[in-house]
C-alpha cells in the first residue's frame, strides 16, 4: 500500500502537515500558555488562604541555643510561628528522605547547612510573613563548618550527623560496581595508562519557577489537598501518608502547571511539610512559595562529584579498561532522589559507548555542611557524571596517543551487531548504532574542514577548539523488580476512556514540567487508535484523577508511561475489535486494522471506525460475551529493561587568548532516541539540554567559602546562559528503535544535558592545546581559562 | 496610598502599601497571573511587562512608580480571540516549553517588533538577553520572533478586534504593507 | 519573594520639590529613579529608607543636548537613551561600548546615568566612562548648584560627594576635536558585573601624536583614572609598544581583590590587556579608522 493510497482511503491517518499520530504538530498546551493562562502554583488562591515564610539559618554549622518567637507572634497579622520544638511534639521534626536517611524539617539541635529551615511563620499575607521573620530572635553557637568533601573523612573533620547513634565519621556509603581484580589485571598488561582527576562541580537545576505548596487540610473530613510543585505526585502522596500519618485515601496531591523541574521538584522539601503543618495548625489553607535564594540554597542541588579516572589502552588505540574512584558530596542529609539499590544512581554506566574488557568504579558518599540533594538537573540518575568522566578520559587518552578523538571513538564503539550488549558493570544496552550517529554528526559539522580551519588559526595564534562527545544514556527506570523508590516499584499506570462520540481521555501518573505531555501522549493514542490528537484529553498531575505511577524524572515519561499509553490504547483497540466483529457480524480474527478502523480482510469497504465502535460500545448493540459496555481500558506497564538513547555531539569554540573568554561558535547534536513521536518537541528537549551544557561548562557553579557561605545564592551569582551565550543549535538524528519498548521509543529529556558538557570542555581543552593544557575543570570562566593557559589551573573545590 | 494606572487599556485604581511591587500588584491585586516572577534581583525577566510600551522588570518597579502610566501584560497581547503574531509565532515555532518565561519573552518581542519590524537574529538575541529561559535554549524563541516578523498580519482578520488593541496602531498600519511582502515571499 | 521593609513614598514634581522633600525627610530618605540598584538592596533589607522620593516625573532631568563645547546629559537619562543616541556615539563612542554591556536591555530601559553614578558601585561602568571623558557633575542642593570633576565626585566604593540633601542633576562631557574613546569589559556572562573593564579616551594632535589621554579601570580596585598611563601617553605617537607600556602601568596601578569572578593575577592581567585594547581602538577611532573586528566576543 503506498502512502498516497493510504491517505485517500483512510483520512484518519492524517498527512505530513497534520499527522494523526507521530509527526510535528503544535502543542496542545500552548494556547493557554501564550495567553498567560497557565495555572502555576503561585497562581492558586483559596478562600481564607494564609501565607507562610521560612526563617533560614545564616550559618552553615551551629548549635541552636534558643529561639524566641514572642515578638513575631505579637505581629497583628501573624497566625502562627512553628519551631522545631513544636514539630518534635508532633513527631514531625525529622522526615525520611528518599535515600533511607532522615532530614530535619526544622532545626531542633543543630544547623547543618546555610539556609536550613529554622522556623515557619504563617501570616495574613506574604508581606507580613516576611516582616515577621525579622522578629524571631535566634541564638546560635557557631561550629567549624565542613564544606570541602576531600576533608570529610579526615579524623579531625567536624562530625555533621552527631545526632545519629554510634556515628563517628561523615561516611555515608561505599559502593562498588564491576570487577576490581579483573580490571587491575587488564590495567597491568596495558601499553598505555592515563589518569586524570576531574571535578563535576555542584550546580543547581534552578527552574524558572521556584518550589512551593498550598496545603488545604479539611479538619471535618480529615482530607488534605496539597497543591505542590512536584514531578512525582503519586510518590508524594504515599510519602506524605507515611510522614504525616494521614491515611493515603485522605490525601490528594495536585501538581498544577509546573514552571520547569529538571529534577528540582522530585523531593519533598521541608517547606511542603511546613505548609501542611501550618494548615493543620491554623485550620486555613496555607501557601508557601520559596524565593530564588531559598531555591538555590536549600533545594536539591546536582553533581558535586570528585572523580579520579584511569583509562587503559593498547598503543594503537584500542581501549581496554576504565576505572574510577569517586568522592560524592551529598550535603548534610542523604536525600538523593534515586532508585533504592543505586546509591550512586546509574553512575556505573561510566563505561560509556565503548567495548571494554573490564571496568570498575568505587563511589564514597560523604556528609558535608551543604544543602542535601545530588540527583537533579536532568542527570538521568548521575549519567551526567558518568558520561563526563568517560568522554573526558577518552580525550585525555587521544591526546596521549596523539590520535584524533573522533578516530579513537570510532575505533572503540560497541558495534551494532553486538547488541544487546552486556557491559562490565551489569547493564544490558538494548540497541545502538553508534558509528552511524558519529559519522552523521561529523558530516553535519564538516569535521575535516573544521580541523583544517583549526590548523590555519593555530598558525596565526588564534585559539579554536573542536570538542566531541559520544554518550550512551540509560533511562526509563525501570523494571520494578530492580528499581524502586522507597519501596515503590518504578512501573506506571495508564487509563484510557473512549467516549461514545469517539473522543478520548487518557489519564497518567507522570507530570509535565514543560515537556509537552498533553501533546506527546495524545499523539501516542492517536497513532494507536487513529483518533486525532485534538480529540484526546490528557489528564495528569492530580492523584484523585490518575492511576498510580512514579512520576517524571530520569527521562522516564516516554519510556515508561509512553509504553503504558501505547499498551492501554492497544487494549482498547483489541476490545474495539471484538465490538466491531459483533457490529459486522463476523469473527474477530477476520478483521484487519488500519489506523482508525477495523475492516473485514479482503473487503476494505466493510469496516467500522473507532467512532462507530465507541458509540456501539455505549449503545444498544448486544455485546459479545465478557465485553463490558464501554471502550475503556487500564494497564500498568512494567518495562522489561531500561532504554539506551545515545548521541554524538560536536562543539566548536573560539577562545580569546588575551582574556580567556570562550565563545561557543557552533554546536552539532545528533541524537538517537529511537522512535520519534513529535520531532518539534524532541528538538526542543535537545536545545534546552544543550543550553544546560553551556551553563555547566562555562558558568554555573554553587561554590562555598571557607566559612560555609553559599556563594551561588542568587541569580546575580548563579549564572545561567542567556540567548547571547548559546549558538543557533544544529541538530540531526538517527533512529534505532528500542527492541523491547512497545513503540520503540527511548526518551530524550536529558540526553543533551548529559552529553553536552564534555563536548564543550573537550573543545576548550582542545583550543588550549598549544599551551599544553590536557584538562581543565568546569566552569570554564574567563579567569579559569586564563589560569589554565598559564599552567595554573586549579579544581573549583 | 491610592494609585491609578492603565492596565491593558483599562483604568484601575487601588489603595496599596507604597512598598507593593508592581509584579505583586498585577498578580495579586488585579489577578492577572500571566505575569510571573522568578528571582528577586531583576536577573531573570519572567516578570517583564510593558510600561509605556517599554519592557521593564516588574519585580523591580514599585506599583506606586507605575501610577499614571500605561501597563501592558501578556493578558493584553491578544485582542479578543485574535492572537498577536508573536503569540502565534511562539506556538508555530515551539518558542515555549514550561511557559513560565513566555509572557515576558513575548512582551519583549512585541516591543522589539514595534521598534524594529525586521530584526536580525543577533538583534533578537540582544533584545531578550535580560531574560532567562531554562527550557528552550533560545533558538526556537528567536525563530518564533522571526515568524512573527514575517507574519505581521497573522491572527488579524477580526477587523473590529484590531481596534481594541492598545498602543499598537503602528503595527496595525504595518500589517497592510507587510502582508503583501510575505505573500510574495510565500 | 523578597519584599522591602515598609516605607513612605512621595513623588517629586520639580528639582526644587525634590530638594525640599530631601530636606524635610532628612537622611532616612532616598531618591529613587530607575530603582535597579536600590530596590534589590531594599528587598534584601540591606537598605531600609523611611522615605522614597521618586524623581521619575522630573522630565527636566531627562535630556541630552549640545551646549557649546559640552554635551549635557540629564541625570534621569536612561541607559537605553544613551545607547541609542547616534550623536552621543559620534562624539563619545565609549558610551555605546559601555552601554551595550551594562546590565541587560530591559534593565537599561529603567536605569539612569544619575543612578549609576550615585550608586558608585566599584563594578559600575559609567563611572569609568565619565572619568576618562573628564566629565563634570552638576549637583544641586539647598545652597544652590555646584560642579564637581569626577575625581571630586567619586569618593570611593559606594561613596560620592553628593550630600544627603543634594541631587545629581546633570553630567557635562567636554567635546574635543580629534578625540575618540573606547571601552571593553570582560564579564562571565551578559548582564553580569564586570570581572574587569577598561576605558580610554584620547585626543590626537595635528601630527597624529597623542595630545591628551585618559585611562580608567572598572572593578579593578582603582577609583580614579590611571594618571601614570596618561602621563606616559601624552606627546607620543600611538604604537603597539606604547599601548603595551600603558597597559603595564595600568596593571601596576590597579589593586583588585580576588572574588568569584577571578583571582588577583587575572584581574591585573585584564587591566593590562584591556588597557591596550581600548587605547588601540580609541586611537584608531580618533584617526578616523573604522573599528576592526574585535577578538572573539559574545557580542559578535
Amino acid at each position: 500500500m503506498t502512502v498516497i493510497h493510504e491517505r485517500e482511503s483512510n483520512p484518519a491517518a492524517g498527512d505530513a502537515d497534520r499527522p494523526i499520530g507521530y509527526g510535528r504538530i503544535q502543542r496542545k498546551e500552548d494556547p493557554r500558555f501564550v495567553r498567560g493562562k497557565g495555572h502555576y502554583l503561585d497562581d492558586i488562591v483559596l478562600p481564607g488562604m494564609l501565607h507562610g515564610a521560612v526563617l533560614r539559618a545564616p550559618v552553615a554549622h551551629a548549635r541552636l541555643v534558643s529561639i524566641d518567637t514572642t515578638n513575631a507572634l505579637a505581629h497583628p497579622k501573624v497566625h502562627a510561628v512553628i519551631t522545631g520544638k513544636d514539630l518534635e511534639g508532633l513527631k514531625l521534626a525529622w522526615a525520611p528522605t528518599l535515600s533511607a536517611d532522615v532530614q530535619a524539617v526544622l532545626v531542633t539541635d543543630k544547623v547543618r547547612f546555610q539556609g536550613q529551615e529554622v522556623a515557619f511563620v504563617v501570616a495574613e499575607d506574604r508581606y507580613a510573613a516576611r516582616d515577621a521573620l525579622e522578629l524571631i530572635d535566634v541564638e546560635y553557637d557557631v561550629l567549624p563548618p565542613l564544606v570541602d568533601a576531600r576533608r570529610a573523612l579526615d579524623a579531625d573533620a567536624p562530625l555533621i550527623r552527631d545526632e545519629m547513634e554510634g556515628r563517628t565519621d561523615n561516611r555515608i556509603f561505599d559502593w562498588e560496581m564491576g570487577d576490581a581484580a579483573e580490571t587491575d589485571a587488564v590495567f597491568a598488561g596495558a601499553d598505555v595508562v592515563v589518569s586524570q582527576e576531574m571535578v563535576y562541580p555542584r550546580v543547581h537545576p534552578a527552574p524558572m519557577e521556584t518550589c512551593g505548596a498550598v496545603a488545604d487540610f479539611d479538619p471535618v473530613d480529615g482530607k488534605l489537598t496539597l497543591y505542590e510543585t512536584t514531578q512525582a505526585p503519586h510518590a508524594h502522596r504515599t510519602l506524605f501518608a507515611i510522614v504525616a500519618g494521614i491515611p493515603e485515601h485522605k490525601i490528594r496531591i495536585v501538581s498544577p502547571d509546573i514552571g520547569g523541574g529538571f529534577g528540582n521538584k522530585v523531593g519533598i522539601y521541608p517547606g511542603y511539610i511546613l505548609a501542611v503543618v501550618g494548615s493543620i495548625v491554623t485550620g486555613r489553607p496555607v501557601k508557601w512559595m520559596e524565593d530564588r535564594s531559598e531555591n538555590l540554597m536549600s533545594t536539591s542541588f546536582a553533581r558535586d562529584y570528585i572523580m579520579q579516572g584511569e583509562i587503559a589502552a593498547t598503543k594503537d588505540g584500542k581501549i581496554l579498561a576504565l576505572r574510577t574512584n569517586v568522592l560524592a558530596d551529598h550535603g548534610a542529609f542523604n536525600a538523593t532522589a534515586q532508585p533504592t539499590k543505586n546509591p550512586a544512581g546509574f553512575f556505573s554506566i561510566f563505561t560509556g559507548s565503548y567495548d571494554l574488557q573490564a571496568a570498575h568504579c568505587k563511589v564514597t558518599g560523604v556528609y558535608t555542611n551543604k544543602a542535601p540533594g545530588g540527583v537533579a538537573y536532568a542527570c538521568s540518575f548521575r549519567v551526567t557524571e558518568a558520561v563526563y568522566l568517560v568522554e573526558r578520559m577518552v580525550d585525555v587518552l587521544a591526546r596521549k596517543l596523539e590520535m584524533d578523538p573522533a578516530e579513537l571513538r570510532l575505533k572503540n564503539f560497541i558495534k551494532p551487531e553486538q547488541f544487546p550488549y552486556a557491559n562490565k558493570t551489569g547493564w544490558v544496552y538494548d540497541s545502538g548504532n553508534y558509528e552511524a550517529a558519529m559519522r552523521r554528526s561529523m558530516e553535519l559539522a564538516g569535521y575535516e574542514e573544521l580541523r583544517r580551519e583549526q590548523q590555519e588559526k593555530r598558525a596565526k595564534g588564534e585559539l579554536m577548539g573542536i570538542g566531541l562527545s559520544f554518550f550512551t544514556e540509560v533511562v526509563g527506570a525501570g523494571p520494578r523488580k530492580h528499581f524502586d523508590i522507597v519501596g515503590l516499584g518504578m512501573a506506571d499506570g495508564a487509563e484510557l476512556r473512549v467516549h461514545p462520540t469517539g473522543k478520548a481521555v487518557v489519564r497518567l501518573s507522570v507530570q509535565s514540567q514543560g515537556q509537552g505531555h498533553e501533546t506527546t501522549f495524545a499523539q501516542i493514542v492517536a497513532e494507536e487508535l487513529g483518533i486525532p490528537p485534538e480529540n484526546i484529553d490528557v489528564v495528569h498531575g492530580d492523584t484523585d484523577q490518575t492511576p498510580f505511577g512514579l512520576g517524571t524524572y530520569g527521562s522516564r515519561s516516554t519510556p515508561v508511561s509512553g509504553g503504558a499509553v501505547a499498551l492501554v490504547a492497544r487494549k482498547v483497540r483489541e476490545k474495539a475489535k471484538l465490538i466491531a466483529a459483533a457490529m459486522l457480524e463476523t469473527r474477530p480474527e477476520d478483521l484487519e486494522w488500519e489506523k482508525g478502523r477495523w475492516f473485514v480482510k479482503g473487503d476494505p469497504t466493510a469496516g467500522k471506525t473507532i467512532e462507530d465502535i465507541a458509540m456501539a460500545a455505549h449503545g444498544t448493540l448486544t455485546l459479545p460475551e465478557g465485553v463490558d459496555g464501554n471502550l475503556d481500558a487500564e494497564v500498568t506497564y512494567d518495562p522489561p529493561n531500561l532504554t539506551f538513547p545515545f548521541g554524538a555531539y560536536i562543539c566548536v569554540v573560539d577562545v580569546d587568548p588575551g582574556t580567556g573568554r570562550v565563545l561557543v561558535r557552533r554546536f552539532i547534536a545528533v541524537d538517537d532516541c529511537g522512535t520519534r513521536i513529535n520531532p518539534m518537541i524532541i528538538e526542543g528537549q535537545v536545545h534546552g539540554g544543550l543550553t544546560d551544557g553551556v551553563g555547566m561548562a562555562l558558568m554555573e557553579i554553587i561554590e562555598f567559602d571557607a566559612d560555609g557561605n553559599n556563594l551561588g545564592g542568587s541569580f546575580m551569582d548563579y549564572l545561567i546562559p542567556t540567548a547571547m551565550e548559546v549558538p543557533d543549535w544544529e541538530t540531526g538524528f538517527t533512529v534505532t528503535p528500542s527492541p523491547h519498548h512497545p513503540i520503540g521509543a527511548k526518551g530524550i529529556g536529558e540526553s543533551a544535558t548529559v552529553g553536552s558538557p564534555p563536548a564543550i570542555v573537550n573543545a576548550v581543552v582542545d583550543a588550549l592545546a598549544p599551551f599544553g593544557v590536557t584538562h581543565m575543570d568546569m566552569p570554564c570562566t574567563p579567569a579559569r581559562v586564563w589560569a589554565a593557559m598559564q599552567g595554573r589551573a586549579t579544581p573549583p573545590i | 496610598m491610592q494609585i491609578s494606572m492603565t492596565v491593558n487599556g483599562n483604568e484601575v485604581t487601588s489603595d496599596i502599601e507604597p512598598r507593593v511591587l508592581l509584579v505583586h500588584y498585577i498578580r495579586e491585586v488585579l489577578g492577572l497571573t500571566g505575569t510571573h516572577w522568578g528571582c528577586d534581583t531583576s536577573n531573570c525577566g519572567t516578570c517583564v511587562v510593558l510600561l509605556d510600551g517599554q519592557p521593564v522588570k516588574s519585580c523591580t518597579v514599585l506599583a506606586a512608580m507605575a501610577a499614571g502610566h500605561d501597563v501592558r501584560t501578556v493578558e493584553g497581547l491578544a485582542s479578543g480571540t485574535t492572537l498577536d503574531p508573536v503569540q502565534q509565532g511562539f506556538m508555530e515555532e515551539h518558542g515555549l516549553q514550561c511557559g513560565f518565561c513566555t509572557p515576558g519573552m513575548m512582551l519583549t518581542a512585541r516591543a522589539l517588533l514595534d521598534k524594529n519590524p525586521h530584526p536580525d537574529e543577533q538583534e533578537i538575541r540582544q533584545a531578550i538577553s535580560g531574560q532567562i529561559c531554562r527550557c528552550t535554549g533560545y533558538a526556537t524563541i528567536v525563530r518564533s520572533v522571526q515568524w512573527a516578523a514575517a507574519h505581521p498580519a497573522a491572527g488579524a482578520g477580526l477587523g473590529e478586534a484590531d481596534e481594541v488593541l492598545d498602543g499598537t496602531d503602528t503595527v496595525v498600519e504595518d500589517v497592510a504593507t507587510e502582508t503583501e511582502d510575505s505573500e510574495v515571499k510565500a | 519573594m523578597q519584599i522591602p521593609a515598609p516605607f513612605d513614598y512621595v513623588r517629586a514634581t520639580t528639582v526644587e520639590d525634590a530638594l525640599e522633600l530631601l530636606a524635610r525627610h532628612g537622611p532616612e530618605s532616598r531618591i529613587i529613579a530607575g530603582g535597579h540598584s536600590l530596590l534589590p538592596m531594599m528587598k534584601l533589607r540591606l537598605s531600609r529608607p523611611e522615605w522614597l522620593i521618586d524623581i521619575n516625573d522630573l522630565f527636566e532631568l531627562d535630556f541630552i543636548l549640545r551646549d557649546g563645547e559640552d554635551l549635557r546629559i540629564g541625570a534621569l537619562t536612561r541607559h537605553t537613551t544613551l545607547l541609542e543616541s547616534d550623536e552621543v556615539h559620534r562624539l563619545f563612542p565609549i558610551v555605546r561600548d559601555a552601554e551595550l554591556v551594562i546590565a541587560d536591555p530591559v534593565v537599561r530601559n529603567r536605569g539612569t546615568i544619575g543612578g549609576s553614578l550615585c550608586q558608585a558601585d566599584p563594578a559600575e561602568d559609567l563611572s569609568t566612562v565619565c572619568a576618562v571623558l573628564g566629565a563634570i557633575a552638576v549637583v544641586r542642593g539647598p545652597g544652590g548648584e555646584r560642579t564637581l570633576s569626577m575625581h571630586d565626585f567619586h569618593r570611593g566604593p559606594y561613596q560620592t560627594a553628593v550630600g544627603p540633601d543634594e541631587l545629581l542633576c546633570e553630567v557635562r562631557l567636554p567635546i574635543r576635536a580629534r578625540s575618540a574613546s573606547a571601552y571593553e569589559k570582560v564579564e562571565r556572562r551578559v548582564g553580569d558585573w564586570a570581572v574587569g573593564a577598561a576605558g580610554a579616551s584620547v585626543t590626537l594632535a595635528e601630527d597624529g601624536s597623542i595630545a591628551d589621554a585618559a585611562v580608567g579601570l572598572t572593578a579593578l580596585g582603582l577609583d580614579h583614572t590611571v594618571e601614570e598611563a596618561a602621563g606616559l601617553l601624552r606627546g607620543k605617537r600611538p604604537s603597539e609598544e606604547l599601548f603595551a607600556d600603558a597597559g603595564r602601568l595600568a596593571a601596576e596601578a590597579c589593586d583588585p581583590v580576588a572574588d568569584q569572578r577571578g583571582p588577583v593575577d587575572y584581574k591585573r592581567h585584564l587591566a593590562d590587556e584591556l588597557t591596550r585594547r581600548v587605547l588601540r581602538r580609541a586611537c584608531a577611532r580618533a584617526a578616523g579608522h573604522p573599528d576592526q573586528p574585535a577578538t572573539p566576543t559574545q557580542e559578535g
